[in-house]
């Protein structure tokens, strides 16, 4: 990123407020991930409603970032670096608040298969861990993101293909289990749902990542295959 | 996608080589080399000072209008190959296919068709239909002419900035120039004349090939298809525009367009 400061001050102190606010959202959505996953794999789902009403904090950042985007761009008009920058952040944003949508259905998910479904079938601890790999590639975007590191958003987007995968192979199971036997149905369908959550936040913080690297560069990487 | 619009370079229409100029001992443009490609636009941009007027008068000779002043290297002029800045080359010819519109409109104090037929009497039309059709041609040409085709016999001072800066485009336009240059033609202008103006640049770049210096980023940005940046009369960066504004290469164009201090 360009270090140097604007002649205008107060375009400076604009651009540290937006990234500000991104990385403040980032925060949250990253905090109800994890959230909805361990109240998945806890049962504990208590916490259920605090994280869907939390939900609208999120989108409250939402509002505010685009607001303030729209403002940047009318007021100061920014060229290279700068636009890449606010470009940038509207689609992050836009990531950001899929992510929070998809840790809400992982809670609700979460609740349904512990109030109602058959907890001996499919088992929690293998879900967590692609969960917490997914939750890692997030948070290692917005690192990279904070510092505009590419490196770093390189590994995120490499990361996804394992998420992916891995999602695969939890779903195979999963219907294994249907197979066998048909009664674990409702509760193996939930659980699937929950498993694609989980799969679509490793492709938002994917997307996250290659935002970074089109704000740092001015490349866009998005659909060139692995070559990436 | 970038790499396949880069293959396909415009032709050329001019040439800055190993430009160098001196206003008697100072030293305003250093070894510049940069094309002008064939009816497109490009728009020098750079901090005040740093040689953008210079660089664009050396294209119509204007320099030598002062004695002290001193050229080296070549502006290459196409498709003849001509070196605009060959002493064997008569400035006079030069600045026939070389026009040039100011920052400031300069209407001779003058009827307006005066005002356009100037520059064609000076080069010996005599013939009054000849000069009717060419003045109505670049009036026209100019986006003025519907404005003023009923008072064309008013005196040119009479009209508003705007339509003065476009009637000095069309005394420009009347004498059929290959290559416009326009030094921050809208800086006196407000902004329903220069989106005017900048229109009709659009326009204009069908027939003839412009330079405009501008201290409007986003000036440059809507109407240039090439944009140069220059600093202390170096030319730091030259590529399209579109590339320029979005990830320059060089962190002294990048700072300057985004307003930074460097
Ligand atoms: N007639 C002159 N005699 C001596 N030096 C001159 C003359 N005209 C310009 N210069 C110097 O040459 C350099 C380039 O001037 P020039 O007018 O080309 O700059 P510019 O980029 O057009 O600036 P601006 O944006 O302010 O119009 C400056 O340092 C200026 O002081
Ligand atoms: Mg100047």
């Amino acid at each position: 990123m360009n270090e140097s400061v604007h002649l205008s001050k107060q375009f400076d102190e604009d651009l540290t407020g937006l990234r500000t606010h991104v990385l403040e959202m980032g925060g949250l959505v990253e905090a109800q991930a994890r959230a909805a996953i361990h109240a998945y794999a806890s049962g504990d789902t208590a916490a259920v409603k605090d994280i869907v009403e939390n939900d609208y904090r999120v989108n409250g950042f939402e509002k505010i970032i685009d607001e303030e985007t729209i403002h940047v761009v009318a007021k100061r008009q920014p060229t290279a670096s700068d636009l890449r920058l606010v470009m940038g952040i509207t689609k992050i944003v836009t990531d950001l608040e899929r992510i929070g949508d998809e840790a809400k259905k992982i809670a609700k998910g979460a609740r349904r298969v512990h109030e109602h479904g058959q907890l001996t079938l499919p088992r929690a601890t293998d879900v967590r861990h692609v969960a917490d790999e997914a939750i890692a590639m997030l948070h290692q975007a917005l690192d990279s993101f904070a510092r505009l590191d590419v490196v770093k958003a390189a590994e995120v987007i490499h990361a996804d293909t394992k998420v992916d995968t891995e999602f695969k192979a939890l779903v195979r199971q999963l219907i294994t289990y249907m197979m066998e036997d048909p009664r674990t149905i409702t509760t193996a369908i939930d659980i699937v749902w929950i498993c694609r959550s989980v799969e679509r936040i490793g492709d938002h913080a994917k997307n996250v990542a290659e935002h970074v690297i089109y704000i740092a560069e001015g490349r866009d990487i998005r659909h060139a295959g692995k070559e990436a | 996608m970038q790499q396949i619009e880069n293959k396909e370079v415009p032709p050329l229409k001019a040439e800055a080589r190993s430009l160098n100029f001196f206003y008697s001992e100072v030293q305003a443009l250093k070894n510049i080399n940069m094309p002008i490609y064939d009816k497109k636009v490009t728009a020098l941009i750079g901090p005040s000072g740093c040689g953008k007027s210079t660089f664009l008068r050396s294209f119509n000779r204007m320099h030598d209008l002062y004695p002290g002043n001193r050229y080296e290297g070549e502006i290459r002029f196409f498709p003849d190959n001509t070196n605009l800045l060959s002493p064997e080359v008569d400035p006079i010819e030069v600045r026939m296919r070389v026009g040039m519109v100011f920052q400031k409109p300069n209407p001779f104090p003058k009827t307006i068709f005066e005002n356009v037929a100037y520059g064609l009497r000076v080069r010996g039309e005599k013939n009054r239909r000849v000069l009717d059709d060419k003045v109505e041609h670049a009036l026209k040409g100019a986006a003025i002419w519907n404005e003023v085709k009923d008072r064309l016999q008013d005196l040119a001072p009479n009209l508003s900035g705007g339509q003065q800066q476009r009637l000095c485009i069309a005394r420009a336009l009347a004498t059929d120039p290959e290559l416009l240059l326009f030094d921050e033609p809208t800086s006196a202008l407000d902004p329903i004349a220069t989106g005017a103006i900048e229109e009709l640049v659009h326009e204009l770049k069908q027939r003839v090939t412009i330079l405009i210096v501008t201290h409007n980023m986003q000036q440059a940005a809507r109407v240039s298809d090439y944009t140069a940046y220059m600093y202390l009369g170096e030319m730091i960066e030259f590529g399209k525009t579109d590339d320029i504004f979005i990830k320059p290469q060089d962190k002294r164009t990048e700072d300057y367009i985004t307003g930074r201090l460097s």
